[in-house]
């Protein structure tokens, strides 16, 4: 029992972090109507900045103070992602308005190579750390109720509870807020925002800067678990299926979705890997997200599609 | 009129002076000895490959600076393959027509692939450390050369250390030692050893893969938590030996129980965890970190020294970029050996470096004149043995560098020339290949 507990507890953990990754393909989604590829490749190129500014800051602060370096690197990483967000915009979307959706996601494919590229270009290619102070060992709970207790990890916990206040504040942001509204309003009609006076360019630069942010906080609680290298891009990857299921509409889609991927995979590498081999659960989450297709197209919390014929 | 006739002749001019310099450069491309190489410097390996490559590429350079072999200069050309087999083949397409004579894959994958390619083309594979095991058996792996170990041999010697350190190998009687692989022909290669030596003691193997890249190990060492292994063998490549390291010391797994293959004991392994992997071991083929060892004062003064280092400086010696050099070394000196016999600053053939490669003898005093005096020991291949050499160190993570130890490990002979011998014949009669006989070995 105990085990299966701290099986559930990792993989619930697990879930937040993908819900976080899959947050910036929602959110990007939501405002604009783009299905962003480049999330992964986002969350690398913020990861790479914040690792590198920490350690030039740190080295020109005389190493005395990580914190400060660290708040400097955030700042700096911001500003970059921000310059990322306005040059997308001016030379990939801005060309694009009222494009098909198809178009728009094969400039995103290109736009994951550019961020990619350039990312490992300016920064290097080797793996850096991030060191934001997350504990690194584990915590024994409830040891008097289970023999030997459950393990907790400690960095997973504190990142989970990360994940779940930006959730909250964005949640916030899109359904309290005016900016929150017109970003809505530019994923449901690019032409009828635009009548209302929606400047659509600003909207677009503000939407992909929050999913830059995003990424940068993605980019930092994986950079620090996993060591800031290539492989960070991938971790989109293990986003998909989560968006999949949630729906690509919904915030709080993002974050079931993410705990149901979270806790399916774990479980089914522990309890089910051993009979077909193992190292089987990056295609179960996907299988999992093909059977909700089945019955819900739209995900668990995504918008129904009616057309009329 | 005028100017059409100026236009004409200085057409003319143009391409008679582009076909002179063009017979020049083939000419001098001619008499350079061209080493393809494979190298995967982006993508999710990057951190691992690109020492590797480095230190391969600068010990060319090196080779150049001191005159060539025999005076025949070295050209290189890399092709960027990202550890994906289909692209290695490619790259193997491309660079064989340019003249390759020998090729290092770096990839247990694409030397699998290859290995029924070269016998065609004629070009000597050199797995320095990974590929297929069995291939060590020249007699029917004419072609392949897995020089100074394989992963049977770094299966058997982890072992046989996990034994030492229980006070014998029967001491491994019921205990739990858990395999955590890379799910792929290079993870995979190590289990039938592994199977082999638990049968012999009676130990129980469990084997956990983990998927590419390897960034996600949480159920993986969930399971470890729940089956408690004695010992952890890791056999990891890039990120996914991180994270192994990361994930052992967030569940509380003793990094002092895991060992490491060769692949998964070097510095961008342990880098970002640092005090995390503190007492974390890995096997060494030969060498570890050698930063102080000839060859790298050569490499820093005559490559580095002159501004045409490959890599950071920082990184000469590092444990990769010693794997890489070491490797390039290998090459060089099937080169040497071949010229030996067929001709003295010749530009060699495919099948005259196989012959090079199969006839190696580098004895102690030759390494140590060449700046490899404490790096390695002695490599002699045969026509039965392409792997020359099976010494193995074991190296510590202290927290900050690695620290070789003193004791020299070597695979058990007769286990390992039985599964050789059992494997290479099943391969020669699966792709009716005849095996050589001593005396067609002699020619």
């Amino acid at each position: 029992m105990a085990f299966f507990l701290e099986t559930l507890i990792g993989g619930l953990m697990a879930g937040m972090l993908y819900a976080l990754v899959a947050l910036g393909f929602v959110l990007i989604f939501k405002a604009s109507g783009v299905f962003n590829f480049a999330q992964g490749a986002m969350v690398l190129f913020a990861a790479l900045a914040m690792a590198r500014f920490s350690e030039w800051f740190n080295a020109a602060l005389g190493g005395d103070s990580l914190l400060l370096a660290n708040i400097l690197a955030f700042i700096a990483s911001g500003g970059v992602m921000f310059v990322v967000a306005w040059v997308i915009e001016r030379l990939a979307l801005r060309n694009l308005v009222n494009q098909e959706g198809a178009t728009l996601l094969m400039a995103t494919l290109g736009i994951t190579y550019v961020l990619e590229g350039v990312g490992q270009t300016i920064f290097g290619s080797e793996i850096y750390a991030i060191d934001v102070g997350m504990p690194k060992e584990p915590v024994m709970m409830f040891e008097n109720l289970f023999e030997g207790g459950i393990l907790i990890n400690k960095e997973d916990f504190i990142a989970a509870l990360i994940a779940a206040a930006l959730v909250a504040g964005l949640s916030l942001f899109f359904q309290k807020t005016s900016t929150g509204r017109a970003l809505r309003a530019v994923a449901d009609d690019h032409q009828a925002a635009l009548s209302i006076g929606i400047p659509l360019n600003r909207i677009w630069v503000i939407v992909w800067c929050v999913a830059g942010i995003v990424a940068l906080v993605a980019g930092i609680i994986w950079g620090s678990k996993l060591g800031v290298q290539f492989s960070l891009a991938t971790v989109a990857l293990r986003a998909l299926p989560v968006v999949i299921l949630g729906g690509l509409t919904s915030v709080p889609g993002a974050i079931i979705g993410g705990l149901i991927i979270g806790v399916g995979e774990k479980l089914s590498e522990v309890y089910l890997g051993p009979y077909v081999g193992g190292g089987i659960e990056i295609w179960f989450a996907y299988m999992l997200a093909l059977v909700f297709l089945l019955f819900r197209p739209q995900g668990l919390f995504g918008e129904k599609i009616i057309d009329r014929v | 009129m005028k100017i059409r006739s100026l236009a004409l002749a200085v057409s003319m001019a143009t391409i008679g002076l582009t076909s002179a310099v063009t017979s020049t450069a083939a000419f001098a491309q001619a008499k350079e000895q061209f080493f393809p190489v494979l190298v995967y410097r982006t993508g999710a390996y990057a951190a691992n490959g690109n020492p590797w490559a480095n230190g391969y590429v600068d010990y060319l350079k090196l080779v150049n600076a001191q005159g060539g072999i025999n005076g025949v200069k070295l050209s290189f050309e890399e092709c960027e393959f990202g550890y994906a087999t289909d692209r290695g083949v490619e790259c193997y397409e491309r660079l064989k027509g340019k003249g390759a004579t020998v090729f290092q894959p770096l990839s247990t994958g694409v030397t699998f692939a290859l290995t029924d390619k070269a016998p065609v083309d004629k070009i000597p594979l050199i797995t320095a450390g990974y590929g297929r095991s069995e291939s060590q058996d020249g007699s029917v792996f004419m072609w392949n050369f897995p020089l100074l170990g394989t992963y049977w041999v770094a299966a058997d010697v982890a072992i046989q250390h996990i034994g030492k350190q229980a006070g014998g190998l029967d001491k491994l009687k019921g205990k739990k030692i858990a395999l955590v692989y890379h799910d792929s022909p290079f993870g995979k290669e190590p289990i039938p050893m592994l199977q082999e030596r638990a049968k012999m003691h009676g130990f129980e193997l469990m084997l956990l893969p983990v998927a590419h890249p390897g960034v996600e190990q949480k159920a993986t060492w969930l399971q470890i938590r729940q089956n408690r292994p004695d010992n952890v063998l890791l056999w990891g490549w890039g990120v996914m030996n991180s994270t192994a390291l990361k994930e052992a010391q967030a569940t509380g797994y003793p990094r002092e129980k895991m060992l490491g293959v060769w692949w998964a004991g070097a510095e961008p392994d342990v880098k970002d965890v640092a005090a995390g992997a503190k007492g974390y071991n890995a096997l060494a083929l030969q060498h570890s970190a050698e930063p102080k060892s000839k060859v790298v004062a050569d490499v820093l003064a005559q490559v580095h020294g002159k501004g045409q280092g490959t890599g950071p400086k920082e990184e000469v010696g590092q444990v990769l970029y010693m794997r890489g050099l070491i490797s390039a070394m290998l090459a060089v000196e099937g080169v040497r050996k071949a010229q030996e016999r067929y001709g003295k600053g010749k530009v060699m053939t495919g099948e005259q470096v196989r012959w090079g490669l199969e006839n190696m003898n580098l004895d102690q005093k030759t390494l140590d004149a060449m700046g490899f005096a404490g790096v390695m020991r002695p490599v002699q291949t045969s026509c039965l043995d392409h792997m020359g050499a099976s010494w193995v160190r074991i190296q510590t993570w202290d927290g900050s560098k690695w620290v070789p130890g003193n004791d020299w490990y070597q695979a058990d002979e007769k286990l390992l020339r039985g599964m050789v011998l059992n494997a290479s014949r099943k391969y020669a009669e699966e792709k009716k290949i005849t095996p050589r006989t001593p005396e067609q070995c002699k020619q």
